[in-house]
């Protein structure tokens, strides 16, 4: 062919900056939301609302609640992150913003780590709020204990990395809305439990050994996940 | 073209003939269990049915993986006939696992991992249909269904492990600690036979619904063929 | 520049482009005319790397898709009927932003250039979301061409948008052809391509039917062009 003469510009074209793109995708996705507030807003609200219901519903008294705390914690920040997610990648999508990512000359995976990396900040942002009102409302024991909150930033982190490929694929198909919890809920299960079960350990004092198991099955599950995620992505989103 | 094969009417007919046997073995020729009786003879058609409902689940996530790799439609179709053919037999199996469980655990349902990962299963392969549903492009279809299938297939054993461990460390309400023990037994010879059996003929009912499955759906592809010919 | 021959894309049963084969000379214009699904959409996200050809080959500045997409992506610009932009960031914050994805040295330079070159420098610290729709088609041209793409591709650019604002874009259309770059644009607006394009070449049931360049037709003539081309 006769294009040689670009060959020459064409080595001065910059490389890839992985951690680059990265970064830059999820900084812009907090920059926006720092500014509109749309998403966390709804996420925190709709946060609060779940515990005014589980309230009334489950009857939070005192004894009840040394067994509930938890559950009712993390069903909270399931429900309120499916909102988020949904929201996050709905932005992308409508305005036709996915293929301005997708024409980036940089791996696939870098969007979606960078996507993954901002629904997990809005997800803790929306946790560093609902844990101290919660306290506030219930006076839990052993509430703030470093056990606890790491279990909470593990559980996030299993729930964020399927939720952002899920909500990669939802977002793509005609039943958008309806179909994030019905597609993620179901392969969660295990973050839930054991999320559930070592918060509940925590909570209420149980020694390491028996929390151990949880850990260890929520470290697996995020690193088996986070994998499977980073090589499912290109699947996801190519044509 | 249209009418069926030769080896599919002959499969037809055994998995009739098959059927019919498999119900007569369980029923009449397997022993009286000793201890729980008649509905012990439920076990037969539970654990075939429970086989094939999990090969199907197998062929299906092994097609998807196969599609990913081939981007091949036939794959998709394959796993879409496969999931489609265990949920039934799956349920199936569910059904006649409560039937036996009344009597013997004294509840219809128990949250005992087999049973619950079951159906989470059941769930995911309900979720994987709905998500077919909302796609039209085809390929896009067979891929996202694919890795559906994939992250479905991984998530399954953990969600297994997970509610084991919820199990032996969490105190049992109903059905007691042993719910495992409580109901197994051993099995005589004849039992293994009519088991071995009600698998064999429930893996050549399987086969058999499978290939009608694949025929109908490469019919309704030529279908679509046609009208767009037609449209043109 | 470009060289497509024999592209065939397929959704699925339905063939959308057929063997399609395509040329352009670098710092060439062409238009791309057709009526509405004949594919024009399709083709041009081929091009743009989006959509993975069925079969066929197709190379951009000598890069061929899609097995080096990175190398193409980092000498392409594209700008389609979706700005493409964040309503919830600045002018400004959003090529910023696409600079980091392509890794650009002295970003803060030329992002100031190109909001100059679309005439955007007094609205650069405005949300995306407060612009109008011309403002935001120009914005989405800067955000195009902001790595100094040799190839551009423009969809549909006039969708949506009034008089005043299409030929504002007229002009920043211009001046991005004018600096040698080669430009592939699909439009159904005969006029507005017959001002700019220096080749016409219509697209139909998935072919190129019919090639002709701006100076063997000679003015007013497309038209009839088009219309000769698509009845035949």
């Amino acid at each position: 062919m006769s294009e040689n003469p670009i060959q020459n510009t064409s080595a001065q074209r910059p490389g890839e900056n992985y951690f680059g793109a990265v970064l830059a995708v999820a900084w812009k996705d907090l920059a926006a939301e720092l500014r509109s507030r749309e998403l966390l807003s709804a996420m925190l609200i709709f946060a609060l609302l779940v515990i005014l219901i589980f309230n009334f519903s489950l009857q939070l008294d005192r004894t009840t609640r040394e067994s509930v705390t938890a559950g009712v914690l993390w069903v909270t920040f399931a429900f309120a992150g499916t909102l988020g997610l949904n929201r996050s990648m709905a932005i992308e999508k409508d305005r036709g913003c996915l293929d301005g990512l997708l024409l980036a000359p940089v791996d696939r995976s870098a969007i979606y780590f960078g996507k993954a990396i901002s629904n997990l900040a809005f997800m803790l942002i929306v946790e560093v709020i609902v844990l101290p009102v919660y306290f506030i409302l219930y006076n839990p024991r052993n509430f703030f204990n470093p056990g606890f909150l790491g279990i909470i930033l593990l559980g996030s982190i299993g729930y964020v990395a399927v939720g952002t490929l899920l909500s990669t694929m939802a977002v793509q198909t005609r039943t958008r809305d309806v179909l994030l919890p019905i597609l993620l809920f179901p392969l969660v299960i295990p973050v839930l439990v054991s999320a559930v079960q070592a918060s509940m350990g925590f909570l209420s004092g149980q020694p390491f050994e028996e929390i151990l198991p949880w850990l260890n099955l929520l470290l697996v599950y995020d690193v088996i996940f986070v994998a499977a995620a980073f090589m499912a992505f290109d699947y996801v989103v190519e044509e | 073209m249209s009418t069926q094969p030769r080896a599919l009417i002959v499969l037809n007919v055994a998995s009739v003939a098959l059927l019919a046997a498999a119900y007569y073995a369980s029923l009449v020729y397997a022993p009286l269990e000793a201890v729980m009786g008649q509905v012990q003879r439920v076990f037969y058609f539970h654990v075939a049915t429970a086989w094939v409902g999990m090969i199907g689940f197998v062929i299906a996530a092994v097609a998807g993986i196969v599609y990913l790799w081939k981007k091949d439609l036939k794959w998709d179709s394959v796993s879409l006939a496969a999931v489609e053919i265990s949920l039934v037999f799956f349920f199936i199996a569910i059904v006649l696992g409560s039937i036996w469980a009344r009597p013997i655990w004294g509840t219809w349902w128990t949250w005992e991992p087999r049973l619950t990962t079951a159906a989470i299963l059941q769930m995911i392969y309900m979720a994987y249909l709905l998500l077919r549903q909302g796609i039209e492009d085809p390929e896009k279809r067979a891929r996202f269904g694919a890795i559906y299938t994939l992250l479905g297939g991984i998530s399954v054993p953990v969600t297994f492990i997970s509610i084991r461990i919820f199990r032996s460390i969490h105190p049992v309400v109903i059905g007691a600690g042993g719910a495992e023990a409580q109901g197994s037994f051993s099995m005589a010879p004849t039992m293994v036979q009519v088991m071995l059996f009600s698998i064999f003929a429930f893996s050549v009912i399987f086969v058999t619904l499978f290939w009608h499955r694949l025929r109908l759906g490469s019919l309704e592809s030529r279908v679509e063929q046609l009208k767009l010919k037609v449209m043109q | 520049m470009i060289v497509v021959k024999k592209l065939v894309k397929r959704f699925g049963l339905k063939t959308v482009l057929r063997g399609l084969d395509f040329a352009v000379e670098k710092g060439e214009f062409v238009a791309l005319l057709g009526p509405n699904g004949a594919g024009k959409t399709t083709f041009l996200r081929i091009l743009a790397s989006l959509s993975r050809p069925s079969l066929g080959m197709v190379s951009i500045a000598g890069y061929a898709l899609p097995a080096q997409s990175a190398a193409v992506r980092r000498r392409l610009g594209v700008v389609s009927h979706m700005p493409l932009l964040y309503g919830d960031l600045t002018a400004e914050e959003n090529l910023q932003f696409y600079g980091r994805m392509y890794n650009l040295p002295e970003l803060p330079a030329r992002v100031d250039e190109v909001l100059e070159m679309v005439g955007l420098s007094a609205r650069r610290r405005d949300l995306v979301r407060t612009f109008s729709r011309g403002m935001q088609q120009r914005l989405a041209i800067g955000r195009a061409v902001l790595h100094d793409p040799e190839v551009i591709l423009f969809d549909e650019p006039y969708t949506g948008l009034d008089q005043d604002a299409s030929e504002m874009l007229d002009g920043v259309l211009r001046r991005v052809a004018a600096e040698g770059r080669t430009v592939v644009m699909t439009s159904h607006d005969l006029a507005r391509a017959g001002e700019l394009a220096s080749r016409f070449d219509i697209l139909s049931r998935g072919v190129i039917t019919a090639s002709a360049s701006q100076a063997s037709l000679g003015k007013g003539n497309l038209l009839d062009f088009y219309k000769q081309a698509l009845g035949a």
